[in-house]
């Protein structure tokens, strides 16, 4: 099952399995039905379950607030992230704030479905990550998955939360094909998973990082470097354990982050680790961001900014002190656009 | 005349009753503010209390309203427990929101009273949200919002008209117009400084009435309930009423400048208390004062000896 695929499993079975589940946002009764991740979702729901909202993502947000502190579990669709950001009064002072502001007796269990566009040449406003954002605020947690199985079990737990979840999803990976169970089932949210197993560095990586750093794992083997690589699934709340346990046996870590560097996610895991594992480190631990820069839209600049798998085995190589000079090449993905 | 008298007796009681009420609680907290127990900013509603209290007197149990951070005047008209109310203002663990709200934060969900913002506007489309998940449903409740002259100016208030006429969604939104925006007069901050008329840009109702005359106030919320619940869809209704104390505390405030203390004197001389004497008799109005005495002493002393909350993480830190 492909990623995008993988996500109209779990929404269609969200809606099928739970009543107060209902989907709303701008453009989700396009024909194109957000990437096809919603096909047939408005002919089997109707128009009261997939509500196409006006150009209004503030007040659209503001309506899940609503809806979700009577108990209904709204599922808000953004075809770009980077239009969340016209949502954060509600998002950040309401949404976040309504369980603690009233004593814990309101919950907001709704979900905010964010996709990151990266595609080829969207550009400065079109492919920001923006994840470090919304992990940042207390009372709102965020997810990212990074494979076709998360991408439907994350998503089913961020409808079955009693808080409000963003839910962030890479187009980069709607392609990306594996084995996902048919059945209903969740992903816990807050638990990373170690998705290879190795003993000389830990790569941290999250989205499309995990892929990356799986790559850059396998290539650190034929140099005798074991990774072990680390998919943080869940930014907030983050799985501190699972980082430092093996931060303990490896003693060197890199963190894989598809988002700037100052006050991000890479920062966190690495502020962590000085904080509670500081005498295990053997060796500083590394970033491997975006640069600290507009995405650009042309292909000659673009392919300059994305970091991926050969930054992430440069930098394991560097921390383990060994010498290497046949680094994985390009990270070039096959794309198809129009957009 | 007629509409005077095609009220109840006991619907005239309950609405002097309710004003009555917000305004001694109100003063109670205005005279005891000084103590230092409440450190909890007031937005008091005095001068607003016929708004409040003639569109809740419509409203069923099962319908909601989305008050705004000038809340007790709502909280209180639409059942919201007092006692509850002043535990929060003195930072309480039985105060409605456990302590963590404070004044521009009340609750009660038992009354149909949802969680009120500090953020202008900041509940207008949470009003929408309830009629929308009333809708899929099929209840036949309403949602009502309340919110202030600015809270218009806010690009939220007209993304959740747009969006309420277009679905017909049961929710009134009512705009207690009382000409300041903090201090600055809506003359500095609308190029056209009228409220209802942008409802008919969205293909709603708007209408405008005296809000400080809560006979006029409970008519024309009784249309646009009715309205709503018939599944015709959302009405604005702006009622012109005038805030007698500061924006936020206790004091007066004409010494500012921003507003004359004649202008304050002949808003409170129309004021909903006064504009509605005639719905009760003299000797209902005491047996009132008594009843509502009683309760606020009641009130007050409950907040005093309640708990503070002890634990920051009461649920435990997550990270």
């Amino acid at each position: 099952m492909k990623f995008r695929e993988a996500v109209r499993d779990a929404t269609l079975q969200a809606l099928e399995s739970d009543p107060t589940v209902f989907l709303i946002g701008v453009g989700i009764i396009d024909p194109r039905a957000v990437w096809g991740t919603l096909t047939g979702a408005l002919e089997k729901f109707g128009p009261d379950r997939v509500v196409e909202g006006p150009l209004s993502e503030n007040a659209l947000t503001g309506m899940c607030v609503g809806a979700a502190s009577l108990g209904m579990r709204p599922v808000l669709i953004h075809h770009r992230i980077d239009f969340v950001l016209l949502t954060m009064d509600q998002l950040v002072n309401h949404a976040a704030k309504w369980r603690a502001m009233f004593g814990r007796q309101q919950h907001v269990p709704m979900v905010v479905r964010a996709v990151v566009g990266r595609g080829w040449g969207n550009g400065p406003q079109h492919t920001q990550s923006h994840h470090a954002l919304f992990s940042h605020v207390p009372g709102l947690k965020a997810v990212v998955p990074s494979n076709p199985r998360d991408a439907k079990g994350l998503l089913i737990a961020a409808i079955e939360d009693n808080d409000p979840v963003v839910y962030i999803e890479h187009r980069w990976l709607h392609e990306d094909e594996a084995d996902v169970p048919t059945e209903y089932f969740s992903t816990p949210i807050g638990r990373a998973a170690v998705v290879r197993r190795g003993g000389d560095v830990t790569l941290v990586a999250a989205g499309p990082m995990v892929s990356e750093s799986l790559k850059a794992a396998q290539a650190l083997q034929n140099a005798g470097i074991s990774a072990e690589v680390i998919d943080l699934r869940t930014l907030r709340p983050l799985d501190s354990d699972t980082i430092l346990t093996s931060v303990a046996k490896t003693g060197r870590l890199v963190v894989a982050d598809s988002d700037w560097a100052p006050c991000g996610i890479a920062g966190e895991v690495i502020a962590r680790v000085a904080e509670e594992a500081f005498d295990a480190l053997k060796a500083r631990p590394v970033r491997i961001t975006w640069p600290d820069s507009a995405v650009p839209s042309s292909q000659a600049i673009e392919a300059q900014f994305y970091p991926g798998a050969r930054e992430i085995e440069m930098a394991a190589v560097q921390v383990c002190e060994k010498q290497k000079d046949d680094f994985v090449k390009s990270t070039i993905k096959h794309f198809e656009g129009p957009f | 005349m007629t509409r005077r008298n095609a009220l109840s007796p006991d619907l005239k009681r309950k609405l002097y009753f309710d004003m009555l009420l917000v305004r001694r609680a109100e003063e109670r907290i205005q005279s005891e503010y000084h103590l230092r127990e409440m450190r909890s900013p007031p937005h008091l509603y005095m001068g607003h209390e016929a708004v409040a209290a003639g569109v809740c007197a419509v409203l069923r149990k099962d319908d909601v309203v989305f008050p705004y951070y000038r809340s007790h005047g709502w909280y209180l008209a639409k059942g919201g427990d007092l006692d509850a109310m002043m535990a929060e203002l003195f930072g309480k663990e039985t105060g409605c929101s456990g302590g963590w709200g404070g004044s521009m934060h009340l609750i009660d969900l038992a009354a149909g009273v949802m969680g009120t913002s500090a953020i202008v506007g900041g509940t207008i489309s949470h009003a929408a949200g309830a009629a929308l998940s009333f809708r899929i449903r099929g209840r036949d409740s309403v949602a009502v919002v309340s919110f202030g002259d600015g809270a218009i100016e806010e690009g939220v208030f007209h993304e959740t008209l747009n969006f309420s006429s277009l679905r017909k969604l049961p929710v009134i939104f009512v705009c207690e117009n009382n000409l300041y925006a903090t201090n600055t007069h809506i003359r500095d901050r609308q190029g056209r400084p009228e409220i209802h008329p942008h409802a008919e840009r969205f293909g709603l109702p708007g209408v405008l009435a005296d809000g400080n005359d809560v006979v006029a106030v409970h008519s024309e919320a009784a249309k646009a309930v009715a309205r709503a619940r018939a599944g015709a869809g959302p009405t604005l209704l702006e009622f012109q009423t005038y805030r007698i104390f500061e924006h936020c505390g206790i004091n007066e405030d004409h010494e500012l400048g921003y507003r004359t203390l004649d202008e304050v004197r002949a808003w409170k001389a129309k004021g909903p208390l006064e504009q509605g004497r005639h719905l009760v008799s003299e000797a209902e109005i005491q047996r009132m004062e008594a009843e509502i005495g009683a309760r606020i002493d009641r009130a007050f002393a409950y907040a005093r000896s309640a708990p503070f909350p002890t634990s920051l993480f009461a649920e435990g830190a997550a990270r």
